[in-house]
Order: C-alpha cells, then sequence, then structure tokens
C-alpha cells in the first residue's frame, strides 16, 4: 500500500523562500537549498518549489536552483512557476526535477499537458489549480491565475477532470481562500476535486494544526497535503506530523 | 572507482549526486576499458526498456562480462529490469540476459504506474540492506515489474494489491525497482551498502 504523503511547499522569491497570507504579505523562510535539504533528511516524502515571480529573469536562476537542490535533496521534488513550453519543462527535468507543475499557460494553452505527458510521461505533470470559492455559485470555485491574481471563468472541478484527461498525473490543489490562514484546508474544495478525478489530488492551503492533515486525507479524500507556513516556521516537524498521522491509523513512511 | 553507465539520455545525474554526497566517487562513462577497471558498475533506470537497452548498445556486452568475472552490479528501476531475460513493454525486447525471469505489466489490481514510497520487506540474506532490516519505504515509480524463474535469486518483494519484485540479488549481480537515489536516507543507506560491497572486493 502507498503511504500518504507529506510535501513542505517553497514559494521561491529572489532566491529566497518566502511565506505569506492569502498568496500576500510574504515573510522570509530562509535559503531555498539549505531548507529543501533540511527537509529531505528530516523525513519529507516530497518537495514542491514555487517560482512565485515567474519572470524571464527569474526562470534562469530557477533553472540553476533545480540543479543545486538536485545536489543536496534525496527525494522527489516538483518545480513549478511560470512554465509555458515542453522546452523548459524538458530543462527542469533534465536539471534534476521529477515532476514539473503547470498552472497559467495550461488554462491558456490545455494541450501543454498532452504534449507534455506524451514526451516526458504523465508521471512528470503536475496540474496546479489555484481555487478560489465562488461568490455566485454555491458549492463552485473559480480557476485563478497568474499567481491567483487574476480570476477566470473556468471550474475548478471540470478542468480537474479536463487535466486528468489531458495527461496531468496529479493535481495540486490550492484554496486560495485558506492559504496562510492556518484555519485548515478546504474539505469541500478537495473532497469535490478528488472524487471527480482518478490521479491523486495534493490538498494544499490552510494547514495550521495536525488535525488539519489528517482532514484533509480522510475527510478531503487527499492523497497528500502540502504545507508551508507550519513547517517554515517551526510550528511542527515532519517527524510529529507523520508520527500523528500513523498514530490515527494512516499509512505512512516513517 | 564505480562507474555509472552513461546513456546518454535522461536524468542519470541524480544518481551520481546521490554517490557524491555520501563521500563515493563514481564515473559517469560507457567507455569499455573504465568498465573494466571499475570496482562496480551502476546501471541507473532512465526511459522505457528497450529504448535504454538501445541506448546501452555496445557498452552492454562489457556490462554482461564485468558482471560474470563477479564485479558487483546494481541496476535501479529500468537498469534492475534490463538484468533480466527480456520485457515486453511497447513490444518485446531482450535485455542482459544476468538473471532468469521476464519483465511484465504490473497487475492491474491499483493504480498502475506504481508511484510514491512503498513498504518493503528485507530479507536477512540480503547484503544491501544491512542496518536497514526488517523492513523499510522506499521511492517507486514504474509500471512494470520483473517475474523472476531463478533459483539462485534473492527476492525483497512489496505489497501493492499484489506482490512486486521490489529487490534482487543474484551473487554479485543486485537490482532495485525503487529509487534509493530518491529514498531519503534510507536510500543513501543502500547505496552506503552497495560501495562498501564494491570496496569489500
Amino acid at each position: 500500500m502507498l503511504t500518504k504523503r507529506i510535501i513542505p511547499c517553497l514559494d521561491v522569491k529572489d532566491n529566497r523562500v518566502v511565506k505569506g497570507v492569502n498568496f500576500l504579505n510574504l515573510r522570509d523562510a530562509g535559503d531555498p537549498v539549505e531548507l529543501g535539504a533540511r527537509y529531505s533528511d528530516e523525513g519529507a516524502d516530497e518537495l514542491v518549489f514555487l517560482d512565485i515571480t515567474a519572470t524571464i529573469r527569474s526562470r534562469k536562476t530557477i533553472v540553476d536552483l533545480v540543479r543545486r537542490v538536485a545536489e543536496n535533496v534525496f527525494i522527489p521534488f516538483t518545480v513549478g512557476g511560470g512554465i509555458g513550453t515542453v522546452e523548459q519543462i524538458d530543462e527542469l527535468l533534465r536539471s534534476g526535477a521529477e515532476k514539473v507543475s503547470v498552472n497559467t499557460a495550461a488554462v491558456k494553452n490545455p494541450n501543454l499537458m498532452a504534449e507534455a505527458a506524451k514526451r516526458f510521461g504523465n508521471q512528470c505533470v503536475v496540474l496546479a489549480i489555484d481555487a478560489r470559492r465562488s461568490k455566485t455559485r454555491a458549492g463552485h470555485w473559480q480557476v485563478c491565475i497568474k499567481a491567483g491574481s487574476e480570476p477566470t471563468d473556468v471550474d475548478v472541478v471540470e478542468w480537474a477532470v479536463r487535466g486528468e484527461e489531458l495527461g496531468a498525473g496529479e493535481i495540486l490543489l490550492t484554496s486560495m481562500d485558506a492559504d496562510g490562514t492556518l484555519a485548515g484546508y478546504d474539505n469541500e474544495l478537495n473532497k469535490a476535486v478528488s472524487d471527480a478525478v482518478n490521479i491523486p489530488v495534493i490538498a494544499s492551503g490552510g494547514a495550521g494544526k495536525l488535525e488539519h492533515l489528517y482532514d484533509a486525507i480522510v475527510k478531503g479524500g487527499a492523497d497528500a497535503v502540502l504545507m508551508a507556513s507550519i513547517t517554515h516556521f517551526d510550528n511542527y516537524t515532519i517527524t510529529q506530523m507523520k508520527q500523528y498521522l500513523r498514530d490515527r491509523g494512516l499509512p505512512m513512511n516513517l | 572507482m564505480i562507474v555509472v553507465i552513461d546513456y546518454s539520455v535522461g536524468n542519470v545525474k541524480s544518481v551520481c549526486n546521490a554517490f557524491h554526497h555520501i563521500g563515493c566517487e563514481v564515473e559517469l562513462s560507457r567507455d569499455p576499458a573504465k568498465i573494466a577497471k571499475a570496482v562496480g558498475l551502476v546501471l541507473p533506470g532512465v526511459a522505457a526498456f528497450g529504448y535504454a537497452m538501445e541506448a546501452l548498445g555496445s557498452a552492454a556486452e562489457p556490462v554482461r562480462q564485468a558482471a560474470s568475472a563477479g564485479k558487483p552490479v546494481l541496476g535501479i528501476c529500468v537498469g534492475h529490469q534490463m538484468l533480466f531475460d527480456q520485457s515486453c513493454e511497447y513490444g518485446p525486447h531482450k535485455g542482459l540476459g544476468l538473471i532468469r525471469g521476464n519483465v511484465v505489466p504490473i497487475p492491474p489490481v491499483q493504480t498502475v504506474p506504481h508511484m510514491g514510497w512503498n513498504l518493503v520487506e528485507l530479507p536477512e540474506e540480503m547484503d544491501l540492506f544491512t542496518g536497514l532490516r526488517p523492513a523499510k519505504h522506499f521511492y517507486f515509480a514504474h509500471s512494470y515489474h520483473a517475474q523472476v524463474n531463478d533459483r539462485q535469486v534473492r527476492i525483497a518483494y512489496t505489497d501493492y494489491g499484489s506482490p512486486l519484485t521490489a529487490s534482487v540479488q543474484k551473487g554479485n549481480i543486485y537490482g532495485v525497482q525503487f529509487h534509493p537515489e530518491k529514498s531519503g536516507n534510507h536510500g543513501l543507506q543502500v547505496l552506503k551498502n552497495f560501495y562498501a560491497i564494491c570496496a569489500k572486493r
């Protein structure tokens, strides 16, 4: 049986890890390579690195970062942020990333997922979705692009299903409403998406307490939980999280 | 020096990075002279079976000779599958034939590919797992696995609805279906153990 996964997320800006609340008010959380190596050593199951600036200049920096991470991190890691072409995906995979996540570019050109999956395999392609609860339709969420700054008319659940059809191997689902609040994941969102697709869903946004991780897996149906604030700022160690989940009966790599 | 066989495709650097991290010098090469001189060989896991065998090309014979001469060989993922007679991934392809058996699709009891961390039971007599017994989690990413028909082989299994071959050992020939270079500290320990096995010779 596969274990449930604990995935620290490192948002990277100007070569530093940062973390905000609802995508705003960023705080410094350290050096990405050092922090990544520490999590790898402490027993994290995977890592996600997101280039949150995603400019042309930062893209060169992120390739260099991926190389340095690969020299120091011995667990699988995903890289994302501003990735728009199959060539960019190729470069990041060759630099040592296991998976690449796409977000804005996939919304604008859904075929990117199909092309990438065909060339590198579904397991390399992660569809990242930034979801915001719809103010007009209850029980619905809208896909937001450009680091959450631009809402679209695309429905999150429909988009996740389409993503799977096109070749995404995994969905990284971030609730913008819950992000950085430490108030718990949006499990209504997690459940709606995980019920609709057959590929793994990584719940993201809102982790503040250990029971939130459990709820995302059991109530939200997530295969993995992603967190930033609670681990970067030393509220809980990876081992504490894993022990808690194992004690509550979930299969963990511990 | 351990030689990591260079297929010139995909990401073979992760394995080299992991060996460097544990203080073991390795060289990425496919030169027959270097293969002959190496204390041990690593066949890294990249690409599909047929593609990897083709990329191995003229280096196949030196690898086979070294293995028959008793040099430690470690196959990882597709590199592990290449140790067997043949695979049916995208049509039949011949392997190195160092271990009797065939590479077949994972029974579709659960989602394929088998991707993530799974528990491997580590038998007493496999020296690749010294210090790790009785069982540890390792990182897997594969759609095919080896069906072993060789009585001289020791096998470690993982459970994925049905038992899958996670690791094999036939004398000096070792294979791991999982990725030790991506399995955290336990994976690094497997590489350290292989390094120790090579150094002992």
